[in-house]
């Protein structure tokens, strides 16, 4: 038997092996990508066309789809195709960034409350539970509203302060069972501090759980930015996101229809992929654990 | 609880920059005087705080600014409308997503289970903003079966309900799913299935109860999100709720009533919650200690 024939496969590569099997995932992820590229690099392609997201096109107001502008134009003449892809490239950055505080929090208080255990971990996981149950939403509402804050930094700091109690509780879970790991106790004997043992040596073996989940999250939080700029409490204008166009197209919905279509396509489409792609992972990273 | 809440709701309006009076044109002085007199705005801070939260533990949630209505007024005429609605839409996601987890579990890894689980995926990924106006320009404007607007009558809420209970719907069909399968595999299912009951009985009797727990304790985090897709929901379909008066405060900068109806929220919230653990209890009798 040669040497190469018994080579130790990693996880990372195992996890990736099963999830190409799964192809709908595959597809799904790809599309994902795809959506991002297009949102990257799409502007400047239209442009080379003439296309941008700020001309009027006062010939064609609220003009259904036609070979000048693939997706029609809104009331005030503007490209919708254009004004898709540069609302896409907020929309995801916002739920992506939302997404990144979520985790961070998340992991933090999951691994603090599951490592210290007792009573910490009591206190800290009754917050969760307690949280559970609050309309959440409704305190970023009063919050944007009451401070009348437009700055997108905010945007993504409360989003994400409001998402990260699954993030919390799945790492929790995963900290429960390895904290008593062979490995934890090495670190340990070799005088490691608690919170390198923690952050160093736990934290990284939970990341399978954290990606899966995080995969969902985004999601989550880019429908949260659409209700938040539906109330007139997200993405202010000039700046557009996936969440204002729909906005608009929801109020013309009788009117002009493909007002509402491209980017809300858009969207559920997003979304949709990156809730398949979460559940491919699942299975990929994660074999023992319940679909949720 | 709700005093810690209804404290951050407190500082919260005392730190708004302006109010609903400061963006309007320059009042006299006396009619401003006036004005803040009857919000108590003239009296130290402390004193402001005391007197909203003695209103509250005699159940005055404060003054509109807008309106010349109370909050508690507002409540007691508009939540019958958003209470109509949630438990019409609750009602719906249950059933429809108990039934399709339950049928997916029954033929697990069949083509029937593996559709039902990609429809399910499909309703929690459609956005109820996108698809309320898709609704009414279909059902409402198209073939007429529902009037696009406005509450009058059963028939008006049943398109908003299924546009808010769809999203819950694909979640609970989930969970059911997964609840399911894990039941199906254990041992009193097993003695039922040797005594010879019938796999039909065996799924829908003996299975269900236990395997619908994860449902049930996904109530209360539903019902908290069901709240803030009602107000969307509710302004689409022009349904006079509280989430329609939520959005429409916040339009005003109406902040006793945004707050007032926070606190009212998040008392409403809880006492569901207390709710939904006794049920779980009633359905686990392992839980019941």
């Amino acid at each position: 038997m040669t040497l190469a024939a018994t080579r130790p496969r990693s996880p990372a590569r195992d996890a990736w092996r099963r999830l190409r099997t799964n192809r709908m995932a595959v597809i799904c992820g790809g599309l994902f990508v795809a959506i991002v590229v297009a949102c990257l690099v799409g502007p400047a392609i239209c442009a080379a066309f003439g296309l941008d997201a700020t001309t009027l096109d006062l010939d064609l107001l609220a003009a259904p789809p036609s070979r000048a502008h693939p997706l029609g134009t809104d009331a005030l003449g503007r490209d919708l195709l254009v004004r898709v892809l540069v609302g896409g490239r907020i929309a995801i950055l916002i739920s992506l960034t939302a997404t990144g505080v979520a985790i961070v929090i998340g992991v933090a208080w999951g691994a603090i409350a599951a490592y210290a255990g007792g009573r910490v971990d009591y206190v800290m996981m009754r917050i969760v539970d307690t949280l559970y149950g609050f309309p959440t939403i409704v305190f970023v509402v009063v919050i944007r509203a009451v401070f009348d804050t437009q700055s997108l930094v905010s945007l993504f700091a409360l989003i994400g302060a409001i998402s990260w109690l699954t993030m919390a509780r799945i790492v929790r879970g995963q900290v429960l069972t390895l904290r008593h790991r062979e490995f934890v106790e090495a670190a340990r004997a070799l005088g490691a501090r608690p919170t390198r043992i923690l952050f160093r040596h736990i934290v990284p073996n939970t990341l399978g759980a954290v990606i899966v989940y995080a995969t969902v999250l985004v999601p989550q939080t880019m429908l949260v930015e659409a209700f938040l700029s539906f109330i007139g409490l997200g993405v202010q204008a000039p700046l557009a996101s996936w969440g204002t166009l729909v906005t608009e197209g929801a109020t013309q919905i009788a009117v002009s229809p493909w007002v509402l279509v491209g980017p809300g396509v858009a969207m559920g489409l997003t979304i949709f992929a990156l809730n398949f792609l979460g559940d491919g992972l699942r299975d990929a990273l994660d074999p023992q654990s319940r679909r949720l | 609880m709700l005093a810690a809440v209804a404290t951050i709701a407190f500082f919260l309006l005392h730190a708004a920059p302006g109010g609903p009076f400061s963006s309007e044109r320059r009042l006299q002085p006396a009619v401003q005087r006036n004005i803040e007199e009857r919000y108590h705005l003239r009296d130290p801070l402390w004193k402001q705080y005391t007197t909203y939260m003695g209103g509250l533990a005699r159940g005055d949630l404060g003054h509109s600014m807008k309106r010349q209505r109370s909050v508690g007024e507002i409540i007691a005429q508009h939540f019958p409308y958003s209470v109509k609605l949630g438990c019409l839409s609750i009602v719906f996601a249950v059933l429809f997503g108990t039934a399709m987890g339950v049928v997916a579990a029954a033929r697990r890894n069949t083509a029937t289970d593996h559709g039902l689980m990609s429809l399910a995926l499909v309703g929690i990924s459609i956005p109820s903003i996108v698809l309320a106006p898709i609704f009414i320009r279909f059902f409402a404007l198209q073939l007429g079966w529902v009037p696009p607007a406005r509450a009058d009558g059963f028939v008006s809420y049943l398109a908003p309900a299924a546009v808010l209970g769809l999203i819950y719907a694909g979640t609970i069909a989930r969970l059911a799913r997964a609840g399911m399968i894990e039941t199906l595999g254990q041992d009193f299912v097993r003695t039922a299935r040797a005594k010879g009951v019938t796999e039909r009985t065996v799924v829908w009797k003996h299975a269900l109860r236990l395997g619908i727990t994860p449902v049930v304790s996904y109530l209360g985090p539903a019902i908290a999100g069901l709240v803030s897709g009602s107000f969307v929901v509710e302004k689409i379909f022009q349904i006079p709720g509280l989430g329609f008066y939520f959005v429409d405060s916040v339009a005003s900068r109406d902040y006793p009533v945004l707050t007032g109806l926070l606190v009212f929220y998040v008392g409403f919230l809880v006492a569901l919650n207390l709710i939904v653990d006794i049920a779980y209890g009633w359905l686990d009798p392992r839980v019941r200690t």
